[in-house]
């Protein structure tokens, strides 16, 4: 888009003032925005933190050092470890098809990666019980072998994967695309290899998308609730992450522990937030410095 | 197609082969269970099913709630996000930053704060209570619920495009004589309705499906405050997998109803800012 011309006659101030709202109406929308997110954002992250210290801090460190919730959190921390990476390689994978090359049925192809955000939590987990489960498709040979996918580890690591899919290739397609195919294809022309061309080119101009991608994907593989307590079957110790931990202290009416929990996820959220904040900043730096011709060259 | 002119790049098999080979594995194979578990049901049973009376309540409360949460996010992302890129005051760069908190925070964490913040004996649920006013295990909690996760959708599909506003439109107008109110009446919001729209659609279709937050303000009462992800998972206590797969299904098919009707969204969005 092209920089804003003032048309001739008009000084900058006077504009300027002309083309906002009166100071008044300017300070009561603000005022407006302000309570609202304070109701709606500030509050909630106040009251995790006042109810896990509610107790003192002997009370929290107990909490958060439980048996039961140092397992929820190795637990967790495999299955984000698990997740995603693999999405990270599929993140790449399919940004490379997708944007560097153009095919039939490329946007189809967009379309269903972004499928798992469409589906209901609850359904995610559903799937994999109707697939691996007793009574699902391959339940019986799964129970002839002896293998268990739910209400184990297996299906906790799948829900994940499956909740986390989409998060590293959407963010990591338009990074890939408004790069173009011109520096690649300068690099082939001049000699390199296709995996030295990706290492050496490729990677360098989408690094900051990447990290961001990675930073969503964990987020949320550390975070999911209900696909994962579809197929947990919750036994503690064993198939908890921190999200089905936190359930359980509350319905046992054992706030002060449930929040306690909670409020180390809601500092991964913060510092989730914080990370996403730089990279953004990076992100729109790399983005924005991308040669104009370049950005003409793809559609 | 691709051997024209991007022949000089390599691996376009192989990323392919990777991407729908994983796709397949992790999304779509295990998605189609839906609809060939329900096929095993008669016709008879799925209406049944998906017709019975309480299962008919919860989509009335899912529907209600998230046309209502929505509806507020539309007001208030609108707002959210003209004040943050418009004007220029203390905390701003922080409170941008914020916004993303439902995203990123875990929907579990979300649903115990709120239903504590609700709650009849809670910060807000006292003196809401005091007034004749219940939140929490009623529908209205549900809806505030459901603003909670779905208010960064509207800001963040406005913001870049309230951003993109091109200046001289506005001073060509205010130059011409316009008042305020008339620039922002025929030349911001109609500029603006497509990606609200997007936007209202996305906080709408997260909030049909939308589980943990809600999960614990509701109350879970048959009839009255049940939403529709909590019967599958009632179904499925029971071990009645196929009345859980029939109850999955329509979900389903509304989400997908939903995701073509964003993707026409997005699309007339787009043509609209090229123009």
């Amino acid at each position: 888009m092209s920089a804003p011309l003032r048309p001739a006659g008009i000084s900058p101030t006077a504009s300027r003032r002309l083309l906002t709202e009166p100071a008044p109406l300017r300070w009561t929308l603000i005022g407006l925005v302000l309570a609202f997110l304070a109701v709606f954002l500030i509050l909630p992250l106040v009251l995790v933190f006042s109810e896990a210290l509610s107790k003192g801090w002997a009370a929290y460190r107990d909490a958060v050092s439980h048996p039961d919730a140092l397992a929820a959190l190795q637990l967790t921390l495999l299955a984000a470890a698990v997740a995603v990476p693999l999405n990270l390689i599929f993140g790449i994978a399919a940004g490379w098809t997708v944007a560097k090359f153009r095919f039939p049925g490329r946007s189809l192809l967009i379309t269903l990666i972004d499928l798992p955000f469409a589906v209901s939590p609850v359904v995610s987990g559903l799937v994999f019980v109707l697939l691996f489960g007793r009574q699902g498709l391959l339940g019986p040979w799964m129970e002839a072998h002896n293998l268990h996918v739910i209400f184990a580890v297996p299906g906790i690591v799948l829900a994940t994967l499956f909740v986390s899919f989409p998060f590293v290739a959407r963010e990591i397609i338009p990074v890939m695309e408004a790069g173009g195919t011109e520096e690649e294809e300068a690099a082939r022309v001049l000699g390199a290899g296709g995996l030295q061309t990706f290492f050496r080119v490729t990677l360098p101009n989408i690094k900051w998308g990447l990290l961001y991608g990675v930073i969503l994907c964990s987020a949320r593989a550390m975070g999911e609730f209900g696909a994962v307590s579809v197929v947990s079957g919750k036994i503690r110790g064993r198939t908890n992450t921190l999200p089905l931990h936190v359930e359980i202290l509350y319905n046992e009416y054992n706030f002060q522990a449930a929040f306690a929990v909670a409020s180390l996820l809601t500092l991964l959220a913060l510092v989730t937030l914080a990370a996403k904040t730089i990279v953004e900043r990076r992100l729109y730096i790399t983005t924005t410095a991308v040669k104009p011709d370049t950005i003409a060259e793809t559609d | 197609m691709r051997a024209t002119r991007h022949h000089v790049l390599p691996g376009f098999r192989i990323t392919l082969g990777f991407t729908l080979l994983y796709l397949c594995l992790i999304v779509l194979i295990p998605l189609c269970t839906i609809p060939i578990r329900t096929w095993t049901m008669s016709w008879a049973r799925f209406v049944d099913v998906v017709t019975d009376p309480r299962v008919v309540a919860s989509y009335r409360l899912t529907l209600v709630t998230s046309l209502a949460a929505a509806t507020v996010n539309a007001v208030f992302g609108f707002l959210i996000a003209w004040v943050l890129v418009r004007y220029r005051f203390p905390g701003r760069r922080l409170i941008d930053a914020l916004i993303d908190l439902p995203f990123a925070l875990p929907t579990a964490v979300a649903g115990i704060t709120l239903t504590a913040i609700y709650a009849p004996n809670g910060w807000l649920g006292a003196p809401l209570a005091r007034h004749g006013i219940d939140v929490a295990f009623t529908p209205l909690g549900v809806t505030i619920a459901l603003v909670f996760i779905g208010l960064p959708f509207v800001v963040r599909t406005l913001q870049p495009v309230i951003d993109d506003l091109d200046a001289q439109l506005e001073e060509a107008a205010t130059s011409l004589g316009a008042s305020r109110w008339m620039v922002i009446r025929h030349i911001i919001l109609p500029y603006l309705y497509p990606a609200w729209l997007t936007g209202f659609a996305l906080a709408f279709a997260r909030s049909l499906g939308e589980y943990g937050s809600v999960v614990f303000i509701s109350g879970n009462m048959p009839m009255r405050t049940e939403i529709v992800p909590l019967l599958i998972i009632t179904k499925l206590e029971q071990y009645d997998y196929a009345g859980a797969t029939a109850i999955a299904l329509v979900m389903l098919l509304a989400s997908f109803v939903l995701l073509l009707g964003i993707n026409g969204l997005q699309h007339w969005a787009g043509r609209r800012l090229v123009n």
